[in-house]
């Protein structure tokens, strides 16, 4: 017994599987853009960078430390009230965010209003503990659930970059483009405020990130 | 694994109660700061409406501008009586909760403040329907009680780009300076008017192309709101 902890301490924390969990939601897996989950709120909190940016910290949180939470019971959990115990989980965490953002962010708490509280029902969350957490140990599941939250909001900030850009000329809540432009004629794309136009946003990503990487394209 | 009935039982009981108690000590912690906010918010919107932006400085410093400027609010009945001085528990009166109690029972909140060169304006507070949901706001006027000095509307869902430009300056502004009373004292309010309103119209301002529903719920909720403060307006008008 003693001989095991030992070995298992000797593991180093960021072994070169470990960090595979890190960096494969970026880009092969991502589940925005590969595994196409969590594309509604992609498509709604990503007009302005801000939202996005507590957004995808939110979602990060919330993965990491609902993966981290049943890892640890992963054991304990009986099989036949799983997914129960899973939501329930993942719902007292996305309250506790959800009340803490009312607490010391409040305009941006109301500008992602609901959907702090459809990160419940973000796929990416259940995905990744019912295929991940459930069968690992608690700290890999914790860098897995960070990996994908960073994965996840990573588009969403490319996103949002684009449509703040494009839709209202600022970058982070600044206005970037010079006056002049405007006065020779320049207008900022109202449709890209719009739902749809996150939409083929996505798109673009994915084709990019398609065209780019051999491994995702299909024969 | 198969747990049996029991196990599964007492495993979901523990569960619920952890959580429940973790979140009720996070709930309880927070409140007080999250009702602050709400707090704060309400002040920068009385101030906005007398004109005086609040989004730029700390959100403790608000408290201090608005003790600074709001010197006294007023609780009043629909014959225009003031029914409630206590300036504490006339701001957390909610207009909505006191607009769906019968006429005669509602008490309707009025904030004076007094400005930098001496003058002072009235607040009263509105609320009505948009497109999606409700629209609110605060409308400011001076001692004549008929000339507007500055609003602040928002709301909770309007359509982006189209009737959420309520709460942007562009259709802000031009409420300023317009008459609520015609000249033989009737309400008629401000009328929002789709395809623009003419330059001399004391009475009318542009309406939003393509925000039409949300630019009538505007209109809607200031002639019903103020149809209510009618008898206080008209009581205390300078000529």
């Amino acid at each position: 017994m003693s001989e095991q902890k030992i070995a298992k301490e000797k593991e180093p924390m960021f072994s070169a599987k470990v960090l595979k969990l890190l960096k494969n939601p970026l880009n092969l897996e991502n589940p925005v853009t590969v595994q196409v989950l969590g594309i509604c709120s992609a498509l709604a909190v990503t007009v302005q960078m801000k939202p996005a940016i507590v957004m995808a910290l939110s979602v990060t949180i919330v993965t990491a430390f609902a993966s981290l939470i049943i890892s640890a019971l992963r054991n304990t959990i009986p099989s036949r009230i799983r997914i129960i115990v899973q939501l329930a989980v993942v719902a007292a965490l996305v309250i506790i965010v959800d009340q803490v953002l009312k607490a010391y962010v409040y305009d941006v708490s109301k500008k992602l209003s609901v959907f702090v509280g459809l990160i419940i029902t973000n796929c990416i969350l259940m995905g990744r503990l019912e295929a991940y957490a459930m069968a690992n140990k608690p700290w890999p599941s914790f860098v897995d659930g960070i990996g994908n939250g960073i994965g996840y909001g990573l588009i969403l900030v490319i996103v949002a970059f684009f449509r703040e850009f494009l839709g209202s000329g600022k970058f982070y809540g600044m206005s970037v483009i010079p006056k002049v432009f405007y006065e020779w004629g320049y207008m900022d794309n109202g449709l890209m405020i719009l739902p749809p136009m996150a939409l083929i946003t996505i798109g673009v990503i994915i084709w990019v990130q398609r065209s780019r990487t051999k491994e995702l394209q299909e024969k | 694994m198969q747990h049996s009935n029991k196990y599964i039982f007492i495993y979901s009981i523990i569960m619920v109660v952890v959580i429940a108690v973790s979140l009720t000590i996070v709930a309880v912690k927070l409140k007080p700061a999250q009702e602050d906010n709400i707090r704060i918010e309400k002040m920068q919107n009385i101030l906005s409406s007398v004109n005086i932006s609040t989004t730029e400085i700390p959100k403790k410093q608000v408290i201090d501008v608005y003790q600074k400027y709001i010197k006294v609010a007023l609780g009043v009945n629909n014959k225009g009586e003031v029914v409630e001085q206590d300036a504490a528990k006339i701001f957390t009166i909610e207009l909505a909760n006191e607009l769906k109690k019968p006429v005669e029972q509602q008490i309707l909140p009025v904030y004076i403040a007094v400005l930098d060169g001496g003058d002072s304006a009235n607040i009263v507070p509105l609320r009505g329907k948009g497109l999606w949901g409700p629209v609110w706001g605060y409308m400011s006027f001076k001692t004549d009680f008929n000339t507007i000095f500055g609003t602040a509307f928002d709301h909770k869902g309007e359509t982006p780009g189209l009737g959420a430009e309520i709460n942007q300056d562009w259709f802000m502004k031009p409420f300023i300076g317009k008459q609520i009373f015609e000249s033989d004292g009737k309400l008629v309010s401000i009328s929002v008017v789709k395809g623009g309103a003419k330059p001399d119209d004391i009475h009318g301002v542009d309406a939003i192309s393509g925000g039409t529903i949300t630019s009538k719920g505007v209109e809607k909720m200031m002639l019903d709101n103020l149809t209510n403060y009618e008898a206080y307006f008209k009581k205390h008008m300078t000529k």
